[in-house]
């Protein structure tokens, strides 16, 4: 009712503009197509929405993706019907995994051509329902703008993730009446649990004080949750001095320099938190879901820990994992509620009770699982990232990942301090996130260093977005570990199928400094361990696009490593550990 | 973790909102997830309110089962997910028609099972009758055995339908 006088009528197209605007939206990833040109034309005439014109619609979505795991925004996207939807699956999916705000509008052919295989139709809401939180078809312009309102609503709410928004060209020509956010009416079906249950936190404070030997477990959702929330968890990690592990997608929610981080844990993890994991005997779990690159052999993951699971989607409770004590909510406000329960307590941190735990984490620390063979003649990737690292120190710096060894490298040895500055795709994995993830990541940050941490054969899934990255002269750094082969595919043959190189092996690069010059970016490359230093610094001098070819030792592997199928006190360290562990079992075999 | 959890069978209710592609995302996601559907019914409740009840029959272990639930009200337009055994005792009905044909020499006993049965003749023809069964899935199974022999031609079968006995909703 008090909505009355804001009700305003405007066209499909100029609607879509104005809740944009209205969402406080700055920028937009995409490409244009017949079905969205109405929109397109909106575009043109304001001038409040910046428009990313991205070479492929994969690249729009993880550009989004990297917009808005560093700011904490909705990355938005924008792409036409049939091919400009089918080509943002990919990126859709990466971002359902990963609990990625993201809202994609989809052009869609007009409604009287809707199941008549028209040109560029595809069945986009049919496609993309399980690979979204949600999705809208608009027929009618007059549900326009509550849906666009309740889709940035779904994306950025609970557990964030993509909402994809189709629009039949005649929709988006077609007048209704516009409404703003504030009188869009809350959708009763939806309601996520923000706050726990306050029987829960005390039960979860009584098993924290009586641990004797206690791990926290964090995950993408205090990321997910905000700098809020990793502040919290910090404090209670501080609060109770007990260790602290993170997964991939959590890394940069607890700093990594402090002394009770133990690293990441997982199938690279280091030995010390996965062998913490193993042997604790009360897991907290904040914001992460158990992944099978976590708990490798469920059977055999933590067999003595009572677990406590904080995580805002039921659904990601006792799904691999039975749990002791599941609370449901959002991970700063279950911190908060902890922090202040303890503190009711009058509780203080027991060090002779966990002394005895941490002795036996330092003797785990000291076996230095991320210990490399180092080399004069050959660049170890481990040295290339571990330089990166230090002569990166004291600058706002970003990193962005490809899939794969690098991808691993990165997590183990770049550490990240604070939040927001670790894009890279881990449920999915999927290979071309790191460019255009890169990509949005500098929209957000301009002045930042934005750095791709790459690899030869995942930066050539999406390298037309080097284009884009020159039209917008956005400075992002490539960093690319070439060992000429798919790595992890290289090391899985090795490690499981005898060594048979099966297609791992990319026979034909490109000359990555000819192609960074043919995008009119700057390319290098770097062949000897004692260069390596000068051409970062080179890199990082330079304010433009680089793209740096670091010619890695093509045999390396990524350890330390759980094989599939293992347990956590099972890692290999090193190649020496290959004879010792036997084969993989065929039950480990058939894992992925 | 150690034996393989026991399968049971659990009968839901679904509250969803009546919009289009809400029965696809409930489906959808039973076979993108591998869980089973033994049965699944679904009609508009509330025009009003443009509500419509789902009511499904799965089988799965304890832990499955409170996966399907935690998913179901993981999507949008899903209200309220009722596992109605375990919110206490409940019927479930569903219906059935049945087409039987056959010649004077069993026309009187097919009568009369379906007499036992309280099953109505909807039509009739001198060489066919259409049988409308109500009752549980059992009583269904049960009344098209005893059938068969005398010649069933056509099932259609409504699939289950639940409600909570007493006053509680759902």
């Amino acid at each position: 009712m008090a909505a009355q006088p804001e009700v305003q009528e405007l066209s499909g197209a100029e609607m879509v503009i104005r809740a944009l605007i209205d969402q406080g939206v700055e920028v937009i990833f995409g490409y244009p197509g017949g079905a969205v040109l109405p929109i397109y034309d909106a575009l043109f005439k304001q001038n409040r929405l910046r428009h990313i014109l991205v070479r492929h619609e994969q690249g729009a979505v993880h550009a989004a993706e990297g917009y808005a795991r560093s700011s904490g925004k909705v990355g938005v996207v924008l792409v036409t019907s049939g091919p400009g939807a089918t080509n943002a699956v990919t990126g859709l999916t990466d971002a359902l995994m990963d609990s990625v705000p993201v809202v994609c509008l989809t052009g869609q052919v007009p409604t009287h051509l809707i199941g008549n295989d028209a040109f560029q139709e595809a069945d986009t809401t049919g496609i993309t329902r399980p690979c979204t939180k949600h999705n809208y078809l608009v027929k009618d312009v007059n549900d326009l703008a509550r849906v666009l309102h309740e889709a940035f609503m779904v994306a950025r709410t609970g557990r964030p993730g993509p909402v994809v928004v189709d629009l039949p060209k005649d929709v988006l020509f077609t007048n209704g009446h516009y409404m703003p956010p504030e009188s869009v009416p809350a959708r009763k079906s939806y309601r996520p649990q923000i706050k726990p249950e306050a029987e829960r936190i005390a039960a979860a404070a009584q098993l924290i004080m009586a641990a004797k030997k206690p791990l926290f477990y964090g995950g993408g959702g205090l990321i997910n949750s905000g700098p809020r929330a990793c502040t919290l968890f910090t404090e209670l990690a501080r609060l109770t001095g007990f260790p602290v592990t993170l997964t991939l997608m959590g890394l940069g929610a607890y700093p990594a320099s402090d002394k009770q981080y133990l690293g990441l844990v997982g199938m690279h993890g280091t030995f010390e938190s996965n062998n913490a994991m193993h042997d604790c005997d009360v897991m907290i779990n904040i914001g992460a879901r158990f992944d099978d690159r976590v708990t490798g052999k469920v059977a055999a993951f933590a067999p003595h820990s009572r677990k406590i699971h904080v995580d805002i989607d039921p659904s990601s409770i006792n799904k691999n994992v039975r749990v002791d004590l599941a609370i449901v909510g959002d991970c700063a406000e279950v911190l908060a509620a902890l922090l202040a329960e303890l503190k009711a307590h009058k509780y203080k941190a027991d060090s002779a009770r966990i002394a005895p735990w941490w002795k036996q984490i330092e003797t785990w620390r000291k076996r230095d699982s991320l210990r490399y063979a180092k080399s004069d003649a050959i660049i170890k990737p481990q040295y290339a990232i571990e330089r990166l690292y230090a002569l990166t120190r004291g600058r706002d710096v970003f990193i962005t990942t490809e899939v794969g060894q690098h991808q691993m490298w990165a997590a183990q040895l770049f550490k990240f301090e604070q939040p927001y500055h670790w894009m890279t795709s881990g449920g999915l994995g999927t290979m071309g996130y790191g460019l255009p993830a890169a990509m949005g990541v500098q929209l957000a940050h301009p002045d930042a260093l934005v750095i791709d941490i790459a690899g030869e054969a995942s930066i050539l899934m999406n390298i037309q977005e080097m284009s884009t990255i020159c039209q917008y002269r956005l400075p992002v750094k490539v960093f690319i570990l070439n060992n000429q082969y798919m790595g992890m595919v290289r090391q899985w043959q090795e490690l499981l199928h005898g060594g048979r190189y099966s297609e791992s092996y990319t026979a034909a690069l490109p000359d990555f400094v000819k192609l960074a010059d043919a995008f009119g970016a700057v390319g290098m490359r770097v062949e000897k361990p004692a260069d390596v230093d000068r051409v970062i610094k080179e890199m990082i001098a330079v304010d433009r696009p680089v793209l740096v070819d670091v010619a890695v030792d093509p045999t390396e592997n990524c350890f330390p490593m759980i094989p599939s199928g293992a347990a956590h006190n099972e890692m290999l360290l090193g190649p020496e550990d290959k004879q010792a562990s036997g084969p993989i079992s065929e039950e480990g075999m058939v894992l992925v | 973790m150690t034996a393989p959890e026991t399968v049971e069978k659990h009968t839901m209710a679904v509250l969803v909102d009546n919009e289009p592609g809400v029965l696809a995302r409930v489906i959808g996601l039973f076979a993108g997830r591998g869980y089973n559907i033994e049965s699944l019914t679904v009609a508009e409740i509330d025009p009003q309110n443009k509500l419509s009840r789902i009511t499904i029959v799965t089988s799965g272990t304890p832990m499955i089962i409170e996966q399907i639930k935690a998913q179901l009200n993981r999507i949008v337009p899903v209200h309220g997910v009722h596992d109605l055994g375990e919110e206490g005792p409940f019927v479930e009905r569903e219906l059935a028609l049945v087409k039987v044909t056959g010649g004077a020499e069993t026309r009187a006993e097919t009568l009369r099972v379906a007499d036992i049965f309280h099953a109505r003749v909807v039509d009739t023809t001198p060489e066919s009758y259409v049988f409308e069964m109500t009752g549980s899935t059992e009583k269904l199974n049960a009344f098209i055995n005893l059938m068969t022999p005398l010649g069933v031609v056509d099932i259609s079968r409504t699939g289950v339908v639940a409600i909570s006995r007493g006053s509680a909703k759902f």
